[in-house]
């Protein structure tokens, strides 16, 4: 069974940018645990010298011509979806 | 038999106007409103659309080989005329400034969106019950869940709203729906269809497929979707051709999906539909592939990693949701996404977080990695010795609504035959096999070498052939 402490779930979702009140944390983690534990079945496969798969295309390095193509979208479009915006810019809170 | 070649012989025959068609498939989707299946309608489009294409027949111009017929997309495809809002409050009013390359495929080819089907949010789900907007609801019985994450999308199909409807599987979520409602559900081989323009969730596993009611008519629509796109790198060089005749083939049936632990009547049903392609010629031989019980495990560590990378980019800045009355730029991330994402999704980031972090990545991520080569070299193995591979969907017939919603991990184990060929990157489809004891449908799963989609069609067109 792997334990996942409340101070655990605050760190990983402090690593996702999640701000989550406490009992979604107490929630989230007792079922975060229980899918951990699941998973852990794995360790019953031998892996070693096996190269992992990442992607399954079988496709690398593919190439395009540098060919620039004309946006569908404007600047005016792309401000209209931002939350808030102001002379032509996104706005955002104060970072510092 | 194919509604779609029915409808386009009509429009094009000028036996029934494209208006028509589209505002019938319109009605019939209000009228269909108890079920959830939709989100929005992009009626306003859809009838300028079948105005164009109506004044195109007349005007003597090829309208395409999907002309006047209607469809539904599942609402994690950009599509015009409606929000596009992966069923959460993150993207609610997102308005899609782009379309999909599936969608743009298809309307070239005259096909008609009529609206966007519900699922659950960010596709994180297998019945559609994490929906921001409430559950779908069985198409056969009112008190089961539609399967999912597709979940809308199949229902639509099934009801007859439309002769199609556009999905998305990352583990089972075109196959396992379209199990639950009874109608063809196809996953492609990974690369077969571009996914530009759809929101992603695993990036190594997405695919791009469609509900049908016939195989016949899911070879027409992917026929139309398939192929190379510049704007998303992981399409593979065009090699969809649809194919009739078949010669005798030699089909495994694997083992470990038929014990004691998956429902009797699945099993009867798979039964008799290997019986069934035994008479058409086929050889039957029963198969062993005891890495199939963990791909499971492997799904769930690779998945949500990819989740937890992906769903980063819904920040609260550029557009969707941005929480209200706060001062710091952590604060607006945190609050947004977490007002914005349902628990399955924020479950599925942390889980994603925990497995890629520092001290876990070796014994979690790599280790789901390696063993996932070690479940594509099975396959290749397999795949020396049969054509196809045949099992079932789902352990069960449809679930009951609130039946799994607790427990993550009962939910995930719907999953359990589905998301093998998805690690993989193999076509498969999940055709209707009959009904449980309960009456309701149930599907069975034909897995194909990657690149033999059109193999897996053909093999299920025959069957339906049979039928007839």
């Amino acid at each position: 069974m792997t334990h996942i402490s409340d101070e655990d779930t605050r760190h990983l979702a402090q690593l996702s940018g999640l701000q989550l009140s406490d009992d979604e944390l107490k929630q989230l983690g007792s079922t975060i645990g229980n899918v951990l534990s699941y998973v852990q079945e794995l360790d019953e496969l031998t892996t070693d010298g096996v190269t992992p798969t990442y992607q399954v295309s079988g496709l690398q390095n593919v190439w395009r011509t540098d060919d620039v193509q004309a946006s569908a979208v404007t600047r005016k479009e792309l401000l209209a979806l931002a939350p808030a915006s102001q002379s032509d810019q996104i706005k955002v809170p104060k970072v510092l | 038999m194919s509604k779609i070649n029915d409808i386009v012989f009509r429009i094009k025959g000028g036996n029934q106007t494209a208006r028509a068609t589209i505002e019938a498939a319109l009605k019939k989707a209000e009228m269909s409103s108890d079920y959830n299946a939709l989100l929005s309608f992009t009626k306003q489009r859809a009838l300028e659309r079948a105005d164009d294409i109506d004044a195109r027949i007349k005007a003597g111009e090829d309208v395409g080989v999907l002309a006047g017929v209607p469809f539904v997309v599942k609402d994690n495809f950009l599509a015009f005329g409606a929000p596009t809002t992966a069923a959460s409050k993150l993207l609610e009013n997102f308005l899609a400034p782009v379309q999909a390359t599936a969608v743009e495929k298809l309307e070239a080819a005259g096909a008609i969106c009529i609206g966007k089907a519900n699922m659950d949010a960010f596709a994180h789900g297998g019945s559609t019950e994490n929906s921001a907007f409430g559950p779908t609801k069985n198409a056969v019985n009112a008190e089961k869940v539609a399967g999912g994450s597709s979940g809308g999308s199949a229902v639509v199909t099934a009801l007859d709203v439309v002769p199609f409807a556009l999905g998305t599987d990352t583990g089972g979520s075109i196959r396992q729906p379209a199990s639950f409602n009874g109608v063809v559900g196809v996953k492609p081989s990974y690369g077969m269809v571009s996914r530009y323009g759809v929101v992603a969730m695993a990036s190594s596993t997405d695919s791009i497929g469609c509900f049908t009611t016939s195989a016949q008519d899911a070879e027409l629509v992917l026929a139309v979707m398939a192929g190379r796109d510049s704007r998303d790198m992981t399409t593979l060089p065009d090699y969809f051709t649809p194919q009739s005749d078949i010669a005798p083939m030699k089909i495994g049936l694997i083992k470990e999906f038929m014990g004691d632990n998956v429902d009797a009547d699945v099993r009867a049903r798979v039964t008799e539909y290997a019986e069934k392609l035994k008479l058409a010629g086929h050889t039957i031989e029963e198969v062993s592939m005891p890495i199939v019980k963990h791909a499971l495990a492997m799904y769930y560590i690779i998945v949500p990693a990819e989740i937890s990378s992906n769903l980063a980019r819904y920040d609260g800045i550029r557009y969707g949701r941005r929480a209200e009355g706060v001062s710091t730029l952590a604060e607006l991330y945190g609050r947004s996404r977490a007002e914005g994402f349902v628990t399955e999704n924020k479950r599925r980031i942390l889980i994603g977080s925990y497995v890629l972090s520092s001290g876990f990545y070796d014994a979690y991520f790599q280790k789901a990695q390696k063993a996932r080569t070690l479940l594509i070299e099975e396959y290749k193995k397999l795949f020396e010795m049969y054509d196809v591979l045949l099992g079932p969907v789902a352990p069960t017939p449809a679930f009951s609504l609130g039946e799994n919603t607790e427990d993550p991990v009962k939910m995930y184990l719907a999953d359990i035959m589905t998301v093998p060929p998805s690690l993989a990157g193999l076509p498969a489809i999940s055709v209707p096999a009959g009904v449980s004891s309960e009456g309701l449908p149930v599907g069975v799963q034909l897995i194909g070498a990657r690149q033999n989609d059109a193999l897996l069609l053909a093999l299920a067109k025959q069957s339906e052939g049979d039928e007839q």
